[in-house]
């Protein structure tokens, strides 16, 4: 059974690496990096490349690049998604990697999986006309739609149980504390 | 020497005394002191009578699946003490346990004692674990944990924040609720499981299935763990077998929150995760009664086919993310959090990390120390109170041996 469903996950390396790191927070401890760049107008270009674990600097195989702005309707010129879509693409990805790594512990083939996500806005809050309305989401929909070889139940049960382990979820639903500090040059 | 008079030290105490092995359980009150003190007026056994039996004491009474309020279950376990001639010494607080020479010495407040061997069998609600961020909460809100509630009249009159789904919470949401002092109610993880399924206690169907049989050496360290950490079950003891829920809450005016995530100032913050985890606990509740029925098929059993009369959790689009604390709309807060065992006597270093006992099925790691009644344990069923006969036969056995191995040693010394 477990031979024939492959998702591509390595679910055994995971395991053993939940293994390894329990009972040792300094190698679970990990931190991810992102450096950002003004470009010009709302346009900036963030990288990510390296990140600490297991105790020591890691890296990515290579650097990769973001570039973020906003659609010209709002006087921009649109170089990139704007950053509340990357939040988006955050959550969908992470959710998405959830599903197939329960899956594949499950024993669940997965076939396609797709997923349509909405954050909802009022832009009053950004653009400070209203108070009262909050800058960011006022909430996000995420519609999943799975061929697998599975029962309806498991497939909502893969995605619950990716909802439950997910990092991304987890920052958007509970509140984190923020801190930035600045620097004259 | 056992420590404790409950029912998990007195099922040992019938299991070493059967076995001709001297020992004292050591109580700090009377016995079943908990039961009779520390518990909320309106709570009952979870478990109907049926699972009331102790190791050769079945439940005799005429209500098989009735539940046992804590003063009845305080008698049964005085009655038992009585039966058995259990050697209990009340009133007896154990301060230190230490390990010395390979003997434990146990200081109390009725003096000191040296045994070979120690069952730690106080049981696992001896504190209230409440989030360490209830220290925050600004000082015009009343606060009590499970230990310390009665009843509804201890809180003052306006609303009231519950923390936590499980047993305790819901029944204490439920009966809060009523009394006049409107419910909101902090949601996390939690087991949803129907008090009555195709005729029976939901505990006839776990028992019948093997679930509460389910050994701890079966399951992967993963299971375990988890298996170890779940809350109790949305379930209440009432005479009329009647399903407690959320959906049962929200009916009455209840309202749901997600988890309580953090205090800022005068403001509580809800996790937006609550619909999934309602969802979570719908699944698996599904998923039981599915295996239920494909046991029932499997094993011809003659049961009365019903659904489960399923409902999926109610949960608004937009639950409240944040409570307000200086509006006044909320007066008090009661922390159904959970309990922790108490250790602090314990100066054996037998605790990993997170302050857990480090055992193998009750064989904690320092060589003759034992433990009773911890969650899992040994089996499903180890901190209920049938659960105990099995695990006691099985840890006095392992004491047994051990005894048979270092006493020859102890007394050529």
């Amino acid at each position: 059974m477990a031979d024939t469903v492959d998702n591509g996950v390595n679910v055994e390396a995971l395991l053993d690496a939940r293994e390894a790191l329990t009972g040792n927070p300094g190698a679970a401890a990990f931190t991810w990096r992102a450096n950002c760049k003004w470009v010009n107008g709302v346009h900036s270009e963030s990288s990510v490349e390296g990140f600490r674990g297991l105790g020591e600097e890691q890296s990515h195989k290579r650097e990769f690049k973001f570039n973020a702005d906003h659609p010209e309707l709002f006087a921009a010129e649109d170089n990139g998604a704007t950053p509340v879509e990357y939040v988006l693409v955050g959550l969908a990805s992470c959710l998405t990697a959830g599903v197939a790594s329960v899956a594949q512990n499950r024993e669940i083939q997965l076939n396609s999986v797709e997923a349509v996500l909405e954050g909802s806005m009022d832009v009053q809050g950004i653009l400070g006309a209203d108070e009262d309305v909050r800058n960011g989401f006022d909430g996000i929909k995420v519609s999943f739609n799975i061929d697998a070889d599975a029962d309806a139940d498991d497939i909502e049960a893969l995605v619950a149980q990716s909802q439950k382990r997910s990092a991304v979820y987890d920052i958007l639903s509970n509140p984190t504390n923020i801190t930035v500090d600045t620097t004259k040059q | 020497m056992v420590i404790g008079g409950g029912h998990s030290g007195l099922a040992m105490s019938q299991c070493l005394s059967s076995r001709n092995i001297d020992h004292v359980v050591l109580e700090r009150g009377e016995v079943g002191n908990s039961w009779n003190n520390d518990r909320w007026d309106s709570l009952t056994l979870l478990t109907p009578n049926w699972a009331t039996q102790l190791p050769g004491y079945d439940y005799k009474g005429d209500d098989p699946d009735g539940y046992m309020t804590t003063h009845e279950v305080g008698r049964y376990f005085q009655d038992y003490a009585r039966v058995i001639n259990a050697p209990v010494q009340t009133e007896t607080n154990v301060t230190s346990v230490i390990s010395q020479n390979n003997q434990y010495r146990i200081e109390t407040s009725a003096g000191e004692y040296t045994a070979n061997t120690v069952v730690l069998a106080s049981g696992i609600c001896n504190l209230a674990a409440v989030p360490p961020f209830a220290g925050e909460l600004p000082e015009s809100i009343v606060q009590m944990n499970t230990r310390d509630y009665r009843n509804p009249e201890q809180l003052p009159k306006g609303g009231v924040l519950v923390v936590g789904a499980s047993a305790s919470g819901l029944q204490l949401a439920d009966e809060i609720h009523k009394s006049g002092r409107p419910v909101t109610l902090s949601v996390g993880e939690h087991v949803r499981l129907p008090r009555t399924y195709r005729g029976h206690d939901i505990y006839y169907w776990l028992d019948k299935i093997g679930r509460l049989d389910v050994r701890y050496d079966e399951l992967t360290d993963d299971e375990l763990r988890r298996g170890r950490g779940l809350p109790s079950p949305q379930l209440a003891g009432t005479q009329q077998h009647a399903t407690l829920n959320l959906n049962e809450l929200t009916a009455q005016g209840v309202k749901l929150v997600g988890r309580i995530s953090a205090i800022r100032g005068h403001e509580l913050l809800f996790s937006g995760g609550l619909k999934n985890l309602c969802n979570l606990a719908d699944l698996k509740m599904k998923r039981l009664a599915k295996t239920i029925d494909e046991w029932i098929i499997e094993n011809n059993e003659d049961a009365i086919v019903s659904d489960l009369n399923y409902v999926p959790t109610r949960v608004d689009d937009d639950p409240a993310l944040s409570l307000d604390l200086k509006n006044g709309g909320i007066r008090s807060v009661v922390w159904a959090t959970g309990f922790r065992p108490d250790y602090s006597w314990l100066n054996v270093d037998v605790l990993d990390r997170k302050g857990k006992l480090t055992h193998d099925g009750g064989i904690v790691t320092s060589p003759g120390l034992y433990a009773m009644g911890l969650s899992l344990m040994r089996r499903q069923k180890s901190t209920f109170i049938y659960g105990a006969t099995e695990d006691a036969m099985d840890v006095s056995a392992h004491l047994a041996v051990y005894l048979g191995q270092t006493t020859p040693t102890e007394m050529a010394r």
